[in-house]
């Protein structure tokens, strides 16, 4: 086993591979093409991932259909998906359902559902409150009855990721017994799709309406909690490496135009007040690097208290991104506010991920209660 | 010549060698130099020096592996015995002095019997480090020095030095530099404390007038003293890369202990910006571990660039929550006589921590230097137009 930090040559080259894929498969042409289509991404590239390249389910013990790889080499992949801004449900499918599926004791269900999704033939999501890092009970607006045997849902959600186009929903409902997680087929009776029109349009979104839909039960109790909270967890310290991949990519077009764009006769990267900025820039990128993938350890080796593992990544990822992509735009000049131009593209990517599974303030909060609150000298 | 032993051998060589000088001289008992001797005396001072100057021919690796059995048996932090000594001029030693000479100073610099200071920075070049004016000039067999020197730590203490001196202002500034040792003994050598705005003096002015220094205390060639310098410098760098600090520790740690003894004071604004500064603090941390995980396997990223300017500007942050926390009571500081206690402990640490952490963003170069060494030499930015490239030093405004 490699200690925290070290990228063995497998994962070197499992990002270079990925690296190279996204560049000639999903350059911005592609992603522009994508974003503005009525799906928001093509199915087709997507199960180029999970079949050509096997990326979608590294995480995922083989018995599933994933390569059991872990999640260190996860991260490696979704961090090259942000820095190509990839069109695709990388946030429902990978980050939120494979790990609640996967946390389940139902074999049926683990070996029925997870190999289709990691070869990307269909895509998932789940449908649950989960702002707080956890599974917000209260704010369940879904309720599942029984009949015969059989589960039906009802009630609305006004917005879920990745929602629009999910073969499979995982569905938090309540019952007479408390939350529990349902499974849900994307073409289900009694059940309507509404796609929103979302800021960062790489990445959708939809409200849901069940009506007496047709479910099926996945876990109760406990077991229902704690594959939420994983799910949580999970997509959690995914969402900052991807953030920490997009801002990766904000500081190297920045570097690239400072130092080509010339005014007053020089390039303005050697004004000292755009370089120190760009300085800061990588200040950003490397501790948000180091928090997110020190999260991505602790879930994977035990190396932290997870909770505070990804929340410490969350926290310093989201502030990260959103500062660096906001200075791209600043670098960049008035072309970094056109729509033409790069850094708006991830811009919204950024202000998207830092309000999803929870703020920046939010987990600073957590962290807080978790090394703050408890310390009174004895 | 023989290979080298294989890594496991090297490994159990380090581990038995450090037990066993720890076992036959117990820290808590022995006087430091006789202590420090033996470890230098059995390879374990710098593991990777050659048999006979305080190595064992050993990877570079094991050194943490030797001091950690040091610190659990109750001895020093090795560096702290002569900090400059250990950081900076001892691997400049072993690289440029002759095998006589490095025997002659590396074990009484090893046991702290004779402190090390560098002459480097002057009144007028401290961040542009090569556009200094202390002058060697050829005499006889040796080197004739004017000049002056400051910011010089322990040169009150130190029975050595590692100087930078102009040897020909007729090249451009980098070109014609040399590097001297020198014996602060030396007639012609004054050292002045200069004081600082904690009431303390551990800086000094050096006052270089007509010293003479012998050509066989000059290290590299005559003019290369710029290239000498940096690989000094280097191993200040890497030297610092041997521990890995805990998660809470350093300044933080002070910042933590002051909100647990003061629940009194506790507010949700001084909570968040406190939780703030940990995350900083943990970040910074793991970006630590990252950059020691990576100089193992031979890759310097461009983390190690990045952690002086952050640790230097969040220990001011830090000092200046302390301060706010204590409030009024931090108005007050028990003495600035030049002979205070250090700054680590008594009443009012934290006041005296707080005044000293205003160096932090200066001393080992300015944050606004480091920031632009980090977008030139990180990001390859362009650099700043510069009146002085190419022009012989003597005719740079100055």
């Amino acid at each position: 086993m490699t200690q925290e930090f070290e990228f063995s040559d497998e994962l070197v080259e499992l990002r270079t591979m990925v690296r190279d894929f996204c560049r000639e498969f999903s350059p911005e042409a592609v992603v522009r093409e994508a974003m503005e289509s009525d799906t928001g991404h093509d199915p087709a590239l997507w199960r180029r991932f999970g079949s050509e390249l096997g990326v979608l389910g590294l995480a995922v013990p083989e018995a599933y259909g994933g390569d059991d790889a872990g999640l260190v080499a996860q991260a490696v992949a979704v961090e090259e998906m942000g820095v190509a801004l990839v069109c695709g449900p990388v946030l429902g499918t990978v980050a939120l359902a494979m790990p609640a599926l996967a946390a389940l004791t139902d074999e049926d269900a683990k070996r029925e559902l997870l190999p289709e999704l990691c070869s990307g033939a269909k895509l998932a999501t789940l449908v649950a409150p989960l702002s707080d890092g956890t599974l917000d009970v209260d704010a369940v607006t879904v309720t599942a009855t029984t009949a015969d045997g059989a589960w039906r849902l009802g009630g609305e959600v006004t917005q879920a990721p990745d929602a629009g186009t999910a073969d499979l929903l995982l569905v938090v409902a309540t019952t007479d017994e408390g939350p529990a997680l349902f499974a849900v087929a994307g073409d289900a009776a009694g059940l309507t799709r509404t796609p929103l029109t979302t800021l960062d349009l790489t990445r959708r979104q939809a409200a849901l309406s069940f009506a007496g839909t047709p479910a099926r039960l996945l876990a109760t109790g406990a077991e229902a909690l704690g594959a939420c909270a994983r799910a949580a967890l999970v997509a959690g310290v995914l969402l900052a490496v991807e953030q920490v991949g997009g801002a990766q990519r904000m500081l190297d077009i920045t570097v690239a135009h400072v130092a080509n764009r010339k005014q007053f006769g020089q390039a303005v990267g050697a004004y000292q007040a755009v370089k120190h900025r760009c300085a800061n820039m990588l200040i950003a990128v490397e501790t948000a690097r180091s928090a997110a993938y020190h999260g991505v350890w602790a879930l994977q080796d035990g190396t932290d208290d997870p909770q505070l593992a990804a929340s410490l990544a969350k926290a310093v990822a989201s502030e990260s991104y959103a500062w660096v992509s906001t200075s791209a735009i600043q670098m960049h000049g008035g072309l970094g506010f056109t729509w033409e131009g790069t850094p708006q593209l991830y811009f919204k990517r950024a202000t998207t991920d830092s309000l999803t599974l929870g703020t920046a303030d939010q987990h600073l909060d957590r962290i807080a209660g978790h090394v703050l609150d408890g310390l009174v000298r004895a | 010549m023989t290979t080298a032993p294989p890594a496991t051998t090297s490994e159990t060589l380090v581990e038995e060698t450090a037990r066993r000088v720890v076992a036959e001289h117990p820290p808590a008992t022995t006087p430091l130099p006789e202590l420090m001797g033996a470890w230098y005396d059995a390879g374990l001072t710098w593991v990777h020096f050659p048999l006979g100057l305080g190595g064992l021919d050993a990877p570079r690796s094991l050194q943490p592996l030797a001091n950690r059995i040091l610190r659990e048996a109750g001895g020093p932090e090795p560096r702290t015995v002569n900090t400059i000594g250990y950081g900076i001029v001892a691997g400049t030693i072993r690289r440029y002095a002759d095998t006589a000479l490095a025997a002659r100073l590396l074990r009484p610099l090893a046991t702290g019997e004779e402190k090390w200071c560098q002459l480097f920075s002057e009144p007028g070049a401290g961040s542009d480090l090569a556009g200094l004016a202390t002058r060697a000039v050829r005499e006889g067999d040796g080197w004739r020095i004017n000049g002056q020197k400051v910011w010089n730590s322990l040169a009150h203490l130190s029975r050595w030095a590692v100087l930078l001196a102009r040897t020909d202002p007729d090249l451009p500034k980098h070109k014609g530099l040399t590097y001297f040792i020198v014996d602060m003994q030396t007639p012609g050598i004054e050292v002045r404390p200069l004081r600082q705005l904690t009431g303390r003096a551990s800086f000094n002015e050096v006052f270089l007038d007509d010293v003479f220094i012998p050509d066989s205390q000059r290290f590299g060639e005559v003019g290369e003293g710029w290239i000498v310098a940096n690989s000094t410098l280097g191993d200040e760098r890497t030297s610092l890369g041997d521990r890995v600090a805990a998660r809470g520790s350093g300044a933080i740690a002070d910042a933590l202990a002051l909100w647990a003894a003061h629940p009194e004071r506790h507010t949700p604004v001084l909570r968040e910006r406190l939780v703030r500064l940990w995350v900083r603090a943990e970040s910074q941390r793991l970006t630590g571990n990252r950059a020691r995980v990576a100089a193992t396997k031979g890759v310097i990223g461009p983390e190690s660039a990045i952690i002086k300017l952050l640790n230097s500007e969040l220990t001011q942050h830090v000092y200046e929550f302390c301060i706010e926390l204590l409030g009024p009571e931090a108005t007050l500081i028990d003495t600035y006589s030049l002979d205070a206690p250090d700054d680590e402990s008594g009443p009012t640490a934290i006041q005296r921590k707080y005044l000293r952490s205003r160096a932090t963003t200066l001393e080992g170069g300015t944050s606004e230097i480091m920031r632009n060494v980090i977008g030139e030499r990180v990001l390859k930015l362009p650099q700043e137009l510069r009146a002085d490239k190419g022009i012989p030093w003597k005719d740079i405004p100055r």
